[in-house]
């Protein structure tokens, strides 16, 4: 098992290795030209990657999203804004580092920019909590929305956790109004807001800092209300049926595009975000470019109005 | 018990109990102090203990009938029905589900609305009600929520919610977390409009109803040892694998980690809150009782307001 692919790529992975091998005989003999035959081998990944990509289920999206490679946060402030100058702390009681944010700049504009932040060593994904948030995070993701709007910048948010942290720190400092504070804070904040989910879209967890004008979704994505480990527990007694919980809950883009819930689904490299970041970046720098330049053309109040009437028309019910 | 008569005393409640040809449900064992209680007692002390305090569900539409006066209670978008847009089925299909939440509780939904008057005083007031699939919080429960705080909102006069809710609904999904992003903005436009919003934390409130609509009140009021968190307390003990600490997650533990304003006692509810609201409201201390004088004597108060012209 190659632990760079996930069980249903498996296939892929064995081919890759074969490439691999052979590449290696290629350029170790003289007098031997394997091309031909290597190119054949690399259009055939390729063609299995597409077929294996095509049908994916809900649950191997899930797999994609939570991949230990696929790009974090500080990844796209990497690829995709210049000049980023990190902000720590919420002012009042520590620096949450499973939340990342500061000012940046997108082509040249003046942005703000949070995001949950996973880590990719052990020692790393210790210190960022693996990406879940203790209230501190959120106030502190709320300090710098308020600073943006202070001096009108659009704060552009990205989704990545598992969930809100369940701890016992965390239930005595409030996760529950931190949370809730930042849905209600964010309702009205006077900037554009851009949400996009990179990776895990964890509940509530998420949604503190995915209230917004546009929700962008990548598209190995997913965002649920709970993991679909923890709804199988729940309603099927049993973790075993994640993926049954998860086909279920729908937490996919093109589930939640044609739901109404998602507006835009960002196509990933084949094979997924992690297979070309740089490309992925690319990709989403367009969307989120577009998306700010429209935006940006509206006043304030038909902004916030326009935020109000779409947080009131979520829900599907008899009337 | 060192007192005989305490020893036996318990025992003969309990063994009366079992004889047979008490009717079904007439004898409620409270669920704290183990005391066997006569439950039309129990209920007039509305399902509070009289022996230890403990505070016991209460159904949501007798709650709201309780803490609202008598006259002028009309239900607020009572025709908000859910649907099931995911065709959502786990073990059993969620429309199952909700006919027999319907058929046991005989509402449509896990939230009732009302407009009424609190001793006098116009208000708005909701409730969840637990027995309907834990009282979680899907389209319905948050479009009746923002309907209510809607007419709040235009009249002009306080909202108080009583939470008593496991979460989000999972049967739907992402729609039902986006219910927390939409009771919340509907409530931060009353918090911009001056209106006070009370929310009362009754046993239990968690995840997605705790970490939106519930939090988030101008005062933050908690029954007694109501359970109240954002996590459950499995999930936290598998989590951090330690033991939690005693009384985790209680009223108590947090009106001493200053989540919660204060504590008060079922019966005390409608005489605190309108008092509170009536100074949040600026009017005079006690109206119901000055209408009640008005009334009683309506030329000498009519004489008063010609004096002020």
């Amino acid at each position: 098992m190659n632990p760079n692919y996930l069980d249903f790529e498996q296939p892929i992975a064995e081919l890759e290795a074969k490439i691999s091998e052979l590449r290696h005989v290629n350029e170790d003999t003289a007098g031997l030209n394997l091309s031909d035959e290597l190119e054949k081998l690399q259009e055939k990944s390729r063609t299995l990657t597409e077929s294996i990509f095509k049908d994916l289920s809900a649950w191997q999206i899930s797999q994609i999203a939570r991949h230990p490679q696929r790009p974090y946060t500080l990844d796209y402030v990497k690829h995709i804004f210049d000049d980023f100058d990190e902000i720590h702390g919420d002012r009042h009681f520590a620096d949450d580092q499973a939340i990342v944010g500061g000012l940046a700049r997108l082509d040249g504009r003046p942005v703000m920019v949070i995001g949950h932040q996973k880590g990719r060593e052990v020692k790393e994904k210790v210190r960022r909590n693996f990406g879940m948030p203790r209230p501190e995070g959120y106030r502190k993701a709320l300090r710098m929305m308020e600073m943006a709007e202070r001096f009108k910048l659009p704060v552009l948010t990205f989704i990545d956790t598992p969930g809100a942290y369940p701890g016992i720190d965390a239930e005595e400092r409030g996760q529950s109004e931190a949370i809730a504070f930042n849905l209600a804070k964010m309702s009205q904040l006077n900037t554009p807001i851009i949400s996009t989910v990179i990776g895990e879209g964890g509940s509530g967890g998420a949604l503190a800092i995915g209230v917004c004008d546009e929700l962008l979704m990548l598209q190995y994505g997913t965002y649920s209300v709970i993991s679909p480990e923890g709804c199988a527990s729940i309603l099927w007694k049993s973790a075993e049926r994640a993926s049954d919980a998860a086909k279920a809950m729908g937490i996919t883009s093109g589930r939640l595009h044609e739901l109404g819930l998602v507006d835009q689904v960002v196509s990933e490299p084949l094979g997924g975000a992690h297979r070309n970041p740089e490309l992925m970046a690319a990709n989403l720098k367009k969307h989120l470019l577009e998306t700010l330049d429209r935006l940006s053309t509206l006043e304030s109040d038909e902004l916030l109005e326009r935020r109000y009437q779409r947080l009131m028309s979520y829900g599907v019910f008899e009337d | 018990m060192s007192n005989w008569l305490e020893k036996i005393v318990p025992s003969l409640v309990r063994s009366e109990k079992k004889r047979t040809n008490i009717p079904e449900g007439l004898w409620k064992k409270c669920p704290k102090c183990d005391s066997i209680l006569y439950r039309p007692e129990l209920e007039k002390n509305l399902n509070v203990c009289p022996k230890c305090d403990h505070h016991m569900r209460l159904n949501a539409r007798r709650r709201l009938e309780l803490f609202l006066d008598e006259d002028g209670r009309q239900e607020l978008a009572a025709e908000v029905a859910p649907v099931d847009r995911l065709k959502f089925r786990d073990s059993k299909k969620y429309k199952d589900r909700l006919s027999a939440a319907q058929k046991q509780t005989g509402e449509k939904d896990a939230l009732i609305a009302m407009r009424g008057n609190l001793q006098g005083l116009p208000v708005v007031a909701v409730a969840f009600e637990f027995n309907f699939m834990g009282g979680s919080m899907g389209a319905v429960v948050g479009e009746r929520f923002v309907r209510a705080a809607r007419v709040a909102l235009e009249e002009r006069i306080p909202l108080i919610c009583f939470a008593a809710s496991g979460g989000a609904r999972m049967q739907e999904a992402l729609i039902s977390l986006m219910q927390m992003a939409k009771t919340s903005a509907a409530l931060e436009k009353l918090k911009q409009a001056g209106i006070p919003y009370i929310s009362v934390l009754t046993d239990p409130v968690y995840g997605g109803v705790s970490a939106s609509l519930a939090m988030l009140g101008d005062l933050n009021v908690a029954e007694p040892n109501a359970l109240i968190g954002f996590a459950g307390p499995r999930v936290i003990e598998q989590t951090v694998r330690e033991k939690l600490p005693e009384g985790f997650q209680r009223s108590e533990f947090l009106l001493e980690h200053g989540q919660v304003d204060m504590i008060i006692s079922r019966n005390d509810l409608p005489t605190r809150l309108a008092d509170i609201l009536r100074k949040l409201t600026h009017q005079a201390a006690d109206v119901a009782a000055q209408s009640a004088d008005q009334a009683t004597d309506q030329s000498q108060s009519e004489a008063v307001d010609a004096d002020k012209e």
